[in-house]
């Protein structure tokens, strides 16, 4: 900021404003202890049914059906018996719990690497047609995967694929590419181009430098990307149900939980403890590497 | 099968891709290095083979399909999308779609901005974020058992006492115990509290970045002049992130149109609170009238490309400014 010589005219009107700058600033504390307050209550909305209804799954199943979490405070009863009963009961979460393990870790895995080798070609290659197929796969990103799920459900039944993993991995492949491959591509891009020159001179391969420049290059974007596509598969209820149904076999625990919450009668003391179950593992990668998330999601993101 | 069944099955099915993955990367860099066009194919082909099949080949057939009857085999004309536009039931289903996209993204970003400039700078500002951010983290269907549990409703009598929190909020102000997700059309408003909880993280983080990327000299500039509050909220916060502001409710709006979660873990679509991709899933595959869901299927379509390219023409406008 540049000192500015106050002319007599606008020495007069500073003194003029002075009043109103000290009422402007007693005004601005009034605003901020209200601006506090107007937080809190939000905070408060945004904490209170998580809370309650944590506390409620460690509540004994005979209170919990009859009272409200909040008679806890004058009642204090603890208890593990609504997770062991999920988990291990009829309910058999633990099953589900190991489906959507099963089910996650490969549809993070294929989609990123293949994401790679194809946004790496896309930014460093030189093909036919390399600029149109590369707008064609980020238009993709507009489908709704609404309109591939009944043709793509046929396939996999001619395929003979039903009742196992592979639809949920190979549906969840495909419905990630789009995105993946555009935001990979943004990432390689920004790789400076005298790097790649030198290994080219120094007699490095395509393979050579995409495995050993590229790569360690764009691991943050990696990171930030495969945290998405974690949380997007583990969290997903309609490919689950479309594509498998709710069969103990391969159903992840979201597609469980939904059906448990649909039943007759709301077991509320299984619902409860089942629903924290599904929320240890997301909420634990996500406070783990929000770093990572925020970053992927201020790059932009519209998933299918 | 048991669960080290599975478990032995997921590391094979992994192994199996890193092996097919390196087969392909030691042949593609056993190429002469003139022979460009191969490597490139190499490291393209198996995605793009992928979308192919898997994308752009379905739609194309549910587009098709879209024109032919529930068990796909006979021509209809456009009888399914004239059902989907007349039909009383899809009629409502269209309304709370209209309902859910115009309000989940406006109730969102707002509070999500509000919240955002009210933490912005305070001490606690990232545990702050950090409370309403979480949400983000689970799934539709765990914030839908959240609040089912604050909605739930136990009749008004002698020795029964309310275990749902918004219903005991009504007992203790003296007013009746209600079925908040049976009354229509309040019940639709309910399931968007859900959505607008979720998403209001979403909203407040990319604001948030964007508030913090005002120039100091026109805050500075701004505050000389005497602006405080409400009105430096209302000239120079809103009008310096208006991108980002687009880009927020774009990007929720797009969200919302395909949200089916919480309808299905809430009501199940009854209720008169279904939504277009509800409805998809019901035709799709429990009443199995593959014509009129792949006409739902392509009006969602149709309703997201839109949003979608004003979206990413946005998106430019706000990178390359």
């Amino acid at each position: 900021m540049s000192a500015v010589i106050p002319t007599p005219a606008v020495q007069e009107e500073l003194s003029h404003l002075e009043p109103a700058t000290i009422s402007g600033r007693a005004r601005k504390r009034l605003t901020s202890r209200w601006a506090s307050l107007a937080a809190l209550i939000i905070a408060v909305l945004w904490t209170l049914p998580t809370f309650g209804l944590l506390l409620t799954s460690f509540r004994p199943e005979q209170s919990l059906k009859t009272t409200g979490w909040w008679t806890w405070f004058t009642n204090p009863e603890l208890t593990l018996q609504n997770y062991d009963e999920v988990l291990y009961g009829a309910t058999a979460l633990s099953t589900y719990f190991i489906n959507s393990i099963v089910i996650t870790i490969p549809a993070v895995i294929i989609p990123v690497t293949l994401a790679c080798l194809a946004a790496y070609a896309f930014a460093w290659m030189n093909f036919p047609y390399r600029d149109t197929i590369f707008v064609a796969v980020f238009a993709l990103q507009i489908v709704p995967l609404q309109i591939a799920l009944i043709p793509l459900l046929s396939l996999y039944v001619d395929a003979g694929m039903r009742g196992s993993f592979w639809p949920l991995w190979i549906s969840h492949t495909i419905f990630a590419l789009p995105l993946a491959i555009f935001l990979l591509h943004n990432f390689f891009k920004e790789v400076p181009a005298e790097l790649v020159e030198a290994a080219r001179v120094d007699g490095a391969g395509h393979v050579t430098i995409f495995l050993r420049i590229m790569l360690p290059l764009v691991t943050p974007a990696i990171a930030a990307f495969g945290i998405f596509q974690f949380l997007w598969v583990w969290n997903d209820l309609l490919v689950a149900v479309t594509m498998v149904g709710g069969t103990r076999d391969v159903a992840p625990l979201t597609a469980r939980i939904a059906e448990l919450a649909g039943s007759q009668g709301t077991e509320w003391h299984l619902l409860t403890a089942g629903a924290f179950i599904s929320m240890v593992i997301p909420v634990i990668v996500f406070l783990a590497l929000q770093r990572y998330f925020v970053r992927g999601l201020l790059a932009g993101s519209v998933k299918g | 099968m048991d669960n080290s069944e599975k478990l032995v099955q997921m590391v094979l099915a992994i192994a199996l891709f890193v092996a097919l993955m390196g087969l392909v990367l030691l042949v593609a860099g056993r190429a002469r290095r003139r022979a460009d066009l191969w490597q490139s194919l190499a490291f393209m082909v198996p995605a793009l083979l992928l979308l192919t099949v898997g994308l752009i080949y379905p739609a194309i057939r549910t587009g098709y399909q879209s024109f032919f009857d529930r068990t796909a085999e006979n021509f209809v004309g456009l009888d399914n999308y004239q059902f989907v536009f007349t039909n009383d039931a899809m009629i409502t289903v269209l309304r709370n779609t209209a309902i859910w996209v115009f309000l989940t993204p406006v109730l969102s970003t707002f509070i999500g901005l509000v919240y955002a400039v009210l933490v912005d700078r305070s001490r606690v500002e990232a545990a702050a974020k950090a409370v309403i951010f979480l949400p983000m983290a689970i799934s539709l269907v765990g914030a839908s058992i959240i609040w089912k549990f604050v909605y739930e409703f136990r009749p008004d009598q002698q020795g029964i006492e309310q275990i749902g929190l918004l219903n005991q909020v009504l007992v203790w102000l003296g007013a009746e115990p209600r079925q908040f997700l049976i009354g229509e059309p309040w019940n639709t408003l309910f399931l968007i509290v859900i959505m607008v909880w979720v998403q209001a993280g979403f909203a407040m983080t990319v604001l948030s970045a964007a508030i913090k990327a005002i120039p100091s000299d026109i805050t500075e500039a701004a505050q000389l002049d005497g602006l405080t509050g409400v009105r430096m909220f209302r000239y120079i916060t809103v009008p310096s992130i208006r991108p980002a502001l687009v880009v927020v409710l774009t990007t929720i709006a797009i969200g919302t149109l395909k949200v089916f979660d919480i309808v299905r873990t809430m009501t199940g679509g009854q209720f008169g609170t279904s939504v277009i991709s509800y409805e998809f899933y019901t035709q799709g595959f429990r009443t199995l009238n593959t014509g009129i869901a792949s006409a739902l299927a392509v009006v969602l379509f149709v309703l997201v490309v839109p949003i979608v390219v004003y979206n990413v023409r946005q998106m430019r406008k706000a990178e390359y400014r």
